[in-house]
């Protein structure tokens, strides 16, 4: 851990960690409403999940035990850097095991284990604004969120069907919370979306670029936007299986393996893949 | 007579902080106050609309028709007038005084438009059947096919081809997106239809299709129509009633064939025969 004299507990000062908390409660407080905070600097880029690590760094006692996953995997270049930085500011327990972690910031994905109600998950929102790409001006999407005026929305999912025969948007697919505010679930696959409705868990948004922070809280209902007579499609996996676990049901990430030329697939989530791994052997 | 579907009282929309001289009804320059320089657009119009019928608005540029429209629409907040509708709480309620919600349900329900500039009624880079669709949705509709079986309907209605339904209004000559913002304005059955200058800039032969087009359109539909115009031409053969508006006021209406046979006031006059 650093030394901290010159570093304060999980690096940001106690009244940054204050301020956060308190655009945390508000987005809590209402859920899917884009709270705005002042987002600090910190010793990572803008981009690269400042968000999610100031609601963490915010979050985070000395009990907690943090797992940090990007796109699912415990070991990339993204997980392990924050890692390193809130375990030497803060000196919480690290792991890679969904169910023992207090605290869970992720990057495009919700771990395969259902999350309980002791648990936080944070995830980290590149875009928070989901009518962004019907409106780029942020006065007018403040503007139409307060009027509920979604017909653009709507709009572009029509255009969707119309022009290809089905939504094509692949992640970050819109979804409508407790019939009140359109929201963007972060980069998530639509798999995941399904997840967020009426959750043990508390959700936790945070997009340190656009100074944004926004909520689920628990048992909150959240819908995927979809056409009476054209229902939400998750991704498809039926027939395929985890080449490691052999886990089906669960989010498969496609590989071309080298040697044979042939697609494989393997568990999105590494670390539910090894647990299961483990304790098969 | 019967009760009008739309009935405006005393509409005034003004630009500026106007001073005592304008607001005791001192005289003005056109509509401009002499003094402080406020821009009296439309300036105590009186204005009934009756079920079916189409009234003509003719005026010169800047005599306030556009205003009129824009602002029965809620495009333009308005400095003062009353506006009942006979389908909206049985015309007890002042539409301008309604919430946004209620005046978004009257643009949904109640009225269409047609802007004479067709970039502000459609978004050129949607299709022409999403651009349509945007009313359906705005009014509430769920459904994807209910939808796109009455995107055909209206497209069908406009004599616009089928496998042009995917085609952004963009593709379309200036005939054909004037066309597919009158379908859009009829997404939702309106009882008013307004019509800015739908005709203007277009050459004659497609001219007549969207006049043609109107008048079936009136016929099919049982719909009261405004049109705004200042091609007199068009108001003979179209409007049963006529307005004629110069500097913000309505200076002469009456019958379409009164007023453009047997004007009575010297700028209508002047309209008349500057094109006879």
């Amino acid at each position: 851990m650093i030394d901290e004299r010159h570093y304060n507990f999980a690096f940001l000062d106690e009244g940054s960690k204050r301020e956060i908390r308190r655009s945390i409660l508000k987005a809590v407080a209402i859920p899917g409403y884009q709270v705005p905070f002042g987002s600090r600097e910190l010793p990572i880029g803008r981009g690269w999940g400042t968000g999610g690590i100031q609601i963490t760094l915010s979050i985070i006692g000395k009990e907690d035990v943090l797992k940090v996953i990007d796109q699912g995997s415990d070991e990339s270049v993204n997980a392990v850097n924050i890692k390193k930085l809130v375990e030497e500011c803060t000196g919480v327990e690290i792991t890679t095991d969904s169910e023992k972690a207090s605290v869970i910031q992720s990057r495009h994905r919700i771990p395969e284990i259902p999350m309980r109600n002791d648990q936080i998950l944070v995830l980290q929102v590149p875009t928070p604004e989901p009518l962004r790409i019907v409106e780029p001006r942020e006065a007018v999407t403040k503007q139409m969120h307060a009027e509920a005026e979604y017909s653009g929305m709507w709009l572009s999912l029509f255009e969707d069907l119309t022009q290809y025969g089905e939504i094509s948007i692949s992640s970050e697919y819109p979804v409508m919370v407790e019939n009140r505010y359109v929201m963007n679930p972060s980069p998530i696959p639509r798999y995941d979306n399904q997840k967020l409705n009426d959750s043990e868990t508390l959700y936790l948004f945070g997009a340190g670029r656009e100074k944004k922070i926004y909520a689920i809280p628990p048992h909150t209902e959240v819908v995927s936007m979809c056409f009476d007579d054209v229902p939400f499609r998750t991704e498809n996996f039926e027939g395929k299986h985890c080449r490691l676990c052999g886990a089906a049901g669960v989010y498969l990430d496609e590989i071309i393996d080298e040697k044979t030329g042939e697609k494989v697939y393997e568990c999105s989530d590494t670390g539910f893949c090894r647990g299961r791994r483990e304790r098969i052997s | 007579m019967e009760n009008p579907v739309l009935k405006i009282d005393h509409l005034t929309v003004r630009y500026g902080k106007t001073c005592e001289y304008c607001r005791n009804g001192g005289e003005l320059d056109k509509n401009t106050c002499p003094h402080c320089k406020t821009v009296w657009a439309c300036n105590d119009v009186d204005v009934s609309l009756y079920e079916g019928e189409i009234l003509g608005i003719v005026g010169e540029s800047g005599s306030g028709k556009s205003t009129l429209m824009k602002s029965l629409y809620f495009d333009f907040d308005i400095t003062a007038g009353e506006g009942y509708l006979k389908n909206f709480e049985d015309g007890k309620s002042d539409i301008f005084a309604q919430s946004l919600q209620q005046k978004k349900y009257i643009k949904n329900h109640i009225m269409g438009m047609v802007y004479q500039n067709p970039m502000l009624g459609l978004r050129m880079d949607y299709s022409s059947a999403g651009n349509i669709a945007e009313k359906l949705i705005a009014a509430g509709h769920r459904s994807y096919d209910g939808m796109n079986e009455r995107v055909a309907e209206l497209l069908d209605a406009v004599e616009i081809l089928q496998s042009r339904k995917k085609e952004p209004p963009k593709n379309f000559s200036g005939g054909m997106q004037q066309r597919v913002q009158i379908s859009k304005a009829l997404a939702n059955n309106p009882a008013i239809l307004l019509l800015d200058e739908v005709t203007t800039g277009l050459d004659l032969s497609v001219q007549a299709k969207v006049l043609e087009l109107i008048r079936k359109i009136r016929q099919e539909f049982h719909i009261s129509i405004m049109l705004v115009s200042h091609d007199l031409a068009v108001i003979r053969m179209l409007a049963d009633r006529t307005i004629v508006m110069l500097d913000g006021k309505i200076i002469e209406q009456g019958l379409t064939d009164q007023i453009l046979d047997d004007p009575q006031m010297p700028y209508t006059q002047q309209l008349v025969h500057s094109l006879l």
